[in-house]
């Protein structure tokens, strides 16, 4: 079950990364799009937990770095989802998942998914970008990620728990 | 529809004892380690980095898939032109007139423009004599802003006979140029990209300068051109060429760029800096082509200028 989930999850991952650049490119708003890799990543940190959230943020960051058209420094996406699917992991600790409560960590998730990536940037001189533009796109990235998220999120979570019955009872 | 089963699951007691909030200690130092190895790795490799192989095989896989996903999506991106009203059209025809009474105005002056007609005219001749080559190519993907980076990806890789540091071009000027290349698809830096330096020339008075992209795109998009010379007659309206010499990449000459839109200088500053606006569209990229060099074989139609 457990090889299932992972399969699953790790074609989930695939599929968000090629409709970001492919599909979701012809709506995108001034170049930013949902993103659609920290939804599966946020999804699967609330159903099992920051531990596992950190593995699948790593592994589809890393994804997200190689993945064309990507030329940043690799490992920057990889360092980003890592701490979303801990933040998201994390979040559930007293909070029993209301819908309100998804969404808040989804809002939580892309602020600080999106500045990770855009701070390890500045420190690694990959991309000067004004602060204040990158504040702007981070803004209107989790405007686009909450939108997206109100459907596509509980489905995840939905699923995931259908994969791993066993694991159901939190 | 999700929030049923999940309300359901919700009333569940949670298992005592099980605490799956929290992550150890030491796997999570050792996912930061690997992400602070993979970009040190990236970083001080720099072109030659090992992160290369993996990355060309993540886009043999990804890139292949991309463009069948762009396919898919390629006849629904023309659906917001089936609610346009009456009175849209409307404006377009009214604006379209307003346009055409204004070139007709401009071919009655041509005598004031006949300089720019011979750039223009040389600029032909120049390609021309060229005798460039282009790849056709889609663009099926385009990177995301959050990324802070301007790339996309096009349809032809290795097998069209893409190289990497080709030039990128379109019907309306420079693109931009290629980064690394699949077999079936290529990653191309556009102009408008921060880490995007093209040598250009301005074509009325031959200066030359170092055009760099502002990551902006759309309408009030620009790129910064820096003037070698610090007085360097250039005023608003000049056209903008590459600069490049032939066979020595990464850009070929004399592919237009853009229009100067105004001029600044600083006492503080040696050089005198320009702001361009590029002729290309970067929010529409459809379909480019790549020069190539002659004789390359190419699994597609090479484009050619006519023999005269």
């Amino acid at each position: 079950m457990t090889a299932t989930r992972n399969l699953i999850l790790a074609a989930l991952v695939a599929v968000a990364l090629v409709l970001q650049v492919s599909v979701f490119s012809h709506l995108a708003w001034e170049g930013v799009v949902p993103n659609l890799a920290l939804l599966v990543v946020v999804a699967g940190g609330l159903v099992h937990g920051a531990q596992f959230g950190a593995v699948l943020g790593f592994a589809a960051g890393l994804l997200a770095d190689l993945a064309p058209p990507a030329d940043h420094v690799a490992g920057r996406w990889a360092l980003a989802l890592l701490v979303a699917g801990y933040v998201a992991g994390r979040a559930r600790q007293d909070v029993r998942p209301t819908w309100g409560s998804v969404m808040l960590t989804v809002l939580a998730c892309s602020f600080v998914g999106s500045s990770v990536f855009a701070l390890s940037g500045l420190v690694l001189r990959d991309a000067a970008v004004p602060v204040l533009e990158m504040l702007q796109v981070i803004g209107v990235g989790m405007a686009w990620d909450v939108l997206v998220a109100s459907i596509a999120v509980p489905a995840l979570v939905v699923l995931l728990h259908r994969l791993s019955p066993a694991r159901a009872a939190w | 529809m999700g929030w049923d089963s999940l309300g359901r699951e919700r009333r569940m007691r949670r298992e005592p004892g099980e605490d799956r909030n929290r992550a150890s200690g030491p796997l999570l130092v050792a996912l930061l380690l690997a992400c602070a190895t993979v970009m040190t790795l990236d970083h001080v490799g720099g072109d030659d980095s090992p992160l290369e192989g993996p990355r060309r095989v993540v886009g043999e896989v990804l890139g292949p898939v991309e463009s069948v996903a762009n396919q898919a999506v390629e006849p629904l991106t023309v659906i917001p032109d089936y609610f346009r009203t009456r009175t849209s059209l409307r404006d377009d025809v009214e604006r379209l007139e307003k346009e055409n009474a204004a070139l007709l105005a401009e071919n009655r002056t041509a005598g004031l423009d006949r300089n720019r007609l011979a750039e223009y005219d040389d600029l032909a001749t120049s390609a021309a004599d060229a005798g460039r080559r282009l790849v056709p190519a889609r663009v099926i993907a385009i990177g995301p802003r959050q990324s802070f980076s301007r790339t996309v990806t096009i349809d032809a890789g290795s097998s069209a006979g893409i190289t990497p540091d080709l030039t990128v071009v379109n019907r309306d000027g420079l693109v931009g140029r290629v980064l690394r290349v699949t077999r079936t698809t290529a990653t191309v830096l556009l102009v408008a990209d921060e880490q995007s330096v093209v040598g250009s020339r301005v074509t009325s008075s031959m200066e030359i300068g170092f055009l760099k992209g502002t990551g902006e795109i759309g309408d009030d998009g620009t790129l910064e051109l820096d003037l070698v010379d610090a007085a360097a007659q250039v005023v608003a309206g000049d056209v903008v060429t590459t600069w490049g010499s032939q066979g020595a990449g990464p850009y070929v000459a004399g592919v237009p760029v853009g229009t100067v839109v105004s001029v600044s200088s600083s006492p503080r500053e040696t050089s005198r800096r320009a702001l361009v606006r590029p002729f290309v569209d970067f929010t529409s990229l459809d379909l480019v082509g790549v020069v190539v060099k002659g004789g390359t074989r190419s699994d597609r139609g090479v484009l050619q200028a006519e023999k005269k």
